[in-house]
């Protein structure tokens, strides 16, 4: 079906986590007949099996409806998914670019949280027509009043008619629909002139090779036309030109303004990156797009195969996975302790658990995940400078003039009677105070700015606990800071064990040496020998502890009833030993590399 | 090869504190279920003409059957099946629930070899485990049986008991000495989960033995026995030349056996299975003539391998290659170079002789060993 351009809206919604975005989307496919109720499973733009159990949208997706409004105008409606975690606001940058407008849905049980402001400002910058909705207001703890108060006052946004809604019961959709029609402008561009298509995102069909989705900006592509991407130069024959609705289905052609996939034989997805500009190959545009920024990865941490037999199969899913999300970054890297594996780059703490349990549970691998680490800038004294993303490669603390850390700007949104709590937090954390605003009457907004290293371990958890859940975070990168940071070395059996080495503040080396020792000697079992497990910063030994030699370990009785189970047990215990990896003459089970992350909890 | 038969008798006056094993309170009428029933299981494996080396009826509490019970539970086995002249028949009995007259029907059935569950001689030990007993009634117990003729007696010792001292497991082996068993089994407490013991220890309320005692506990009994001209035979058994327990070796060999009564288990022609362990199952099963049993496996040639290893190293004097090479048509050092390699390397294991066996640090540590052979 085709519709003019002045027919068309393109639009995203813009939410935090539970504040029912994935739900309005349902219903907005399900009251223009997208989808029919018995196709209809909970919350259809959720693919994949991890985002539907965290109620999370990680991957993003594009449906195209059709909507009748009320003069009996017929409009095509795309509507672009983005994701709700601070992890993942780059991919929401990439989804805004795709847009005229924007949903901000907002949960009138609880107000704008820290995400979905950073959010709007982003949809913002990008000239996006806002619409404000006013969700779940069919609960009886609902205040829209207070809520739209508080739209008024942070964002500015006036909410005069914002649309009370509820996603659930489907109050207010209609209206929703209505104003998208009426205030979201309709796409500009030339059919005809030379082709211009956005990658905002891709996948990769193992038939098909990468599928890039699109949203065309000028001229029109079909099927059989050859195009070139802009930044990489590669050419394609397109093979099929199609939309989602929410299936996938193939279409004649795209036209500027409007939003869908192509497939065109893509093998490698280095050659269709996201945020290129497709063309045609013979009379190509000028000049692309504005692409977006790169995604940078911020967290790094080591992937290991358990059994090194598996490093080819890690490999390959991880080549995979980085297929559909170009985010993830992976290079080889070796460690003593752990053997070969991938030193992987991930948006955040949450990207890195997601790529841990798909890899664990769609690829069926066993991991081992060393301690997470940001990216460190150091300054040798002989004047060159590095970065390190992996503690081991620190250089020699001899050689270094001085080390700078990534800093974040923190922005969290909490209830006032938590300030206290949060403040104290964040000063744990080596953070400094920089603003505290009021938004109404009840709600705080504080500023801080953090060490990257501080919040990727446990911050958000920690945060979450102190505030009663209460409390919302979204942070973005705000340049290098020197600080005073050491690289401490774990000894096992007097030997470093690299993957457990760690970068840290010097103020808090000794405290976390102490508590890092400690917590290993009750993880690695007892051996034949004694094992002394040593903090060092240098040559400094900051801590001690010492895993007692096993000295008795021997079934007294072991009768005819005994002998089957003693087998099963005996094979048990050889099934734990296999899972345990052997550095040097020492067995150190899984749990030992990731002690570091939850060190502050005991003790 | 000799043939081993294990009778289960389930009961007992009450549960010791430390045991896992299957057993129910006493009372008549359940000892006469339990009778007619395990008649009716020796009545069917009769047909198939068994001819066993030794017998062993252990529980639970044997002893606590009456006089009469006793007597027709002997009966029975003696009318199903055939014993060697020279059996070994070991009855395992509390001291407390002794008489003499039971002791003369076990002796005229043909019982001739005794196990005393002793445990400690202090009380307060005795109360910590629970047993129902006191060691004056060890004495008495010993005196009538040596009396009724009973020339093979053994003795199980706990040690490693909460709160037991070094001082004290020395003197309880110095007092028993004056009863001059054939036999002694001196195990090490284990704490099997679920048992109330296991539960105080886990709550706190009393401490475990701490581990470096517990082996100072186990290096005394070594060399005290040794100095008393009894030989250290196995990891936990102590025996006085010619008094091995023969019934036992048949485990430690790997070699079969025949299990009747509740939760009993059998290990014959590449099988192992076990019976219910609910008295009332195991009852009405057979007397609807069903086999009570409730699992059943056929071992495979490399399970079978792996039991005789780590079964076998269980002997001091270790597991014989030579009839292990017989049995299997291939050598140990063959199937598992590396491991061997390995733990010679660690002084746990050597080869001597013929042999292969845990070394004075493989015994301590045998669970390690015999990791390495499944």
């Amino acid at each position: 079906m085709s519709v003019s351009q002045d027919r068309i809206r393109n639009f995203c919604i813009i939410a935090h986590i539970d504040h029912g975005k994935s739900t309005l989307a349902d219903r907005l496919l399900e009251l223009t007949g997208s989808i029919t109720g018995r196709e209809m499973k909970d919350q259809v733009l959720d693919t994949m099996d991890l985002e539907k159990e965290r109620g999370i949208t990680i991957k993003m997706q594009a449906v195209r409806l059709f909507y009748k409004d009320k003069n009996g105008e017929e409009y095509m409606l795309n509507i672009i998914d983005t994701p709700g975690h601070v992890d993942f606001a780059y991919e929401v940058s990439r989804s805004l670019a795709a847009c005229e407008g924007a949903l901000l849905v907002v949960d009138s049980t609880q107000g704008i949280e820290a995400q979905t402001l950073a959010n709007v400002y982003m949809a913002l910058e990008h000239d996006l027509e806002i619409i404000p909705v006013i969700n779940k207001v069919d609960l009886p703890s609902a205040e829209p009043e207070r809520v739209k108060e508080e739209i008024e006052d942070v964002i500015g946004l006036d909410t005069s008619d914002a649309v009370l809604a509820s996603a659930k019961t489907g109050q207010g959709v209609d209206e929703i629909l209505e104003q998208i029609v009426k205030k979201v402008p309709s796409p500009k561009g030339d059919y005809d002139s030379s082709l211009k298509a956005l990658i905002f995102d891709s996948h990769y069909d193992s038939y098909k090779g990468v599928i890039p989705y699109i949203r065309v900006k000028e001229g029109s592509i079909k099927k059989g036309m050859q195009v070139k991407m802009m930044a990489t130069g590669a050419k394609f024959e397109v093979n099929e030109v199609g939309v989602f609705r929410p299936a996938p289905t193939v279409t004649e052609e795209l036209k500027a303004g409007e939003v869908g996939f192509i497939s065109a034989s893509i093998k490698n997805v280095k050659e269709c990156q996201v945020g290129d500009t497709i063309t045609n190959a013979d009379n190509p545009a000028d000049k692309p797009l504005p692409g977006y920024q790169k995604a940078t990865p911020m967290v790094f941490c080591g992937l290991y195969p358990v059994d090194n037999a598996d490093y080819d199969d890690l490999r390959d899913a991880l080549e995979k996975l980085s297929l559909n999300d170009a985010s993830l970054v992976y290079e080889p890297e070796n460690s003593d302790a752990l053997g070969f594996g991938f030193r992987c780059g991930f948006l955040g703490l949450l990207h890195m658990e997601i790529i841990q349990e798909r890899l664990e549970r769609e690829y069926g691998l066993e991991i081992i995940t060393t301690a997470p680490s940001v990216v460190y800038h150091v300054y040798t004294t002989d004047g060159s400078s590095t970065t390190v993303e992996n503690p081991s490669n620190m250089p020699e603390t001899g050689s270094i003039d001085r080390v700078e850390e990534p800093f974040v700007k923190a922005t969290v949104m909490v209830p006032k009677d938590f300030v206290g709590a949060v403040m104290e937090l964040c000063q744990e954390r080596r953070g400094i105070f920089e603003h505290m605003e009021y938004m109404g009457i009840t709600r705080v907004m504080l500023t801080y700015k953090l060490p990257l290293s501080e919040i990727v371990f446990d911050f958000f958890d920690h945060l979450k606990s102190n505030t009663r859940g209460y409390a919302s975070l979204d942070y973005e990168m705000s340049g290098y800071k020197e600080t005073d940071l050491v690289k401490m070395d774990i000894l096992v059996n007097n030997a470093p064990m690299d993957a457990l080495s760690i970068i840290t503040h010097r103020d808090k080396a000794y405290y976390r040496g102490r508590s890092l020792v400690k917590k290993m000697r009750k993880l690695i079992p007892r051996h034949q020998f004694e094992i002394p497990i040593q903090a060092a910063i240098g040559n400094k030994i900051v801590a001690r502890e010492t895993v007692r030699a096993m000295r008795k370990d021997v079934l007294a009785k072991c009768y005819g009833g005994d002998i089957t189970r003693k087998r099963k047990l005996l094979e048990k215990q050889k099934e734990g030993k296999k899972r345990m990896k052997q550095v040097g003459n020492v067995e150190v089970p899984q749990e030992a590399f990731m002690a570091v992350l939850s060190v502050d909890d005991d003790d | 090869m000799s043939l081993g038969l294990y009778i289960h008798v389930p009961f007992c006056l009450r549960k010791c504190r430390y045991c896992d094993f299957v057993s129910y309170a006493y009372n008549r009428n359940d000892a006469e279920l339990y009778l007619n029933a395990l008649n009716r299981e020796m009545e069917y494996y009769a047909q198939r003409r068994l001819d066993f080396n030794t017998v062993f009826i252990g529980g639970g509490t044997p002893s606590i059957l009456e006089t009469d019970h006793l007597e027709r539970l002997l009966y029975s086995a003696r009318q199903h099946f055939q014993w060697t002249e020279d059996a070994e028949v070991t009855m395992e009995a509390n001291p407390g629930t002794l008489t003499e007259e039971k002791l003369y029907v076990m002796r005229r059935m043909g019982v001739n070899r005794l196990s005393l569950g002793v445990q400690a001689c202090q009380q307060s030990l005795l109360n910590t485990l629970g047993r129902l007993h006191d060691y004056q009634q060890v004495i008495q117990a010993v005196q009538i049986a040596r009396v009724v003729g009973f020339n093979n007696i053994n003795i199980d010792l706990i040690f490693g008991i909460p709160g037991q001292t070094l001082h004290q497991w020395q003197k309880t082996l110095a007092t028993v000495m004056n009863l001059q068993p054939e036999h002694l089994s001196c195990y090490s407490l284990q704490l099997e989960e679920g048992t109330p013991l296991a539960e105080a220890v886990a709550k706190g309320k009393i401490n475990a033995c701490p581990e470096e005692l517990e082996l100072q506990m186990y290096n005394d009994v070594i060399d005290f026995l040794i100095k008393k001209d009894y030989q250290h035979y196995e990891i936990s058994n102590f025996s006085k030349p010619g008094f091995n327990c023969e019934h036992n070796i048949t485990y430690w060999k790997n070699n079969q056996y025949l299990g009747v009564g509740p939760a009993a288990h059998s290990h014959m022609q590449m099988q192992r299975w076990s019976n219910t362990t609910e008295l009332r199952q195991y009852a009405n099963n057979l007397m609807d003539n069903d086999l009570p049993v409730v699992e059943r496996h056929h071992l495979t040639r490399q399970d079978a391998m792996s039991e005789t290893v780590f079964m076998g190293l269980r002997l001091i004097k270790g597991l014989d290659l030579d009839q292990f090479y017989r049995r299997f048509g291939q050598g140990v050092y063959d199937i598992w170079p590396q491991q061997i390699n390995k733990l010679t390397d660690q002084d746990l294991i050597e080869m001597s002789e013929g042999y292969l066996r845990l070394t004075y640090k493989g015994l301590r540590l045998a669970n390690q060993v015999f990791v390495e052979f499944v």
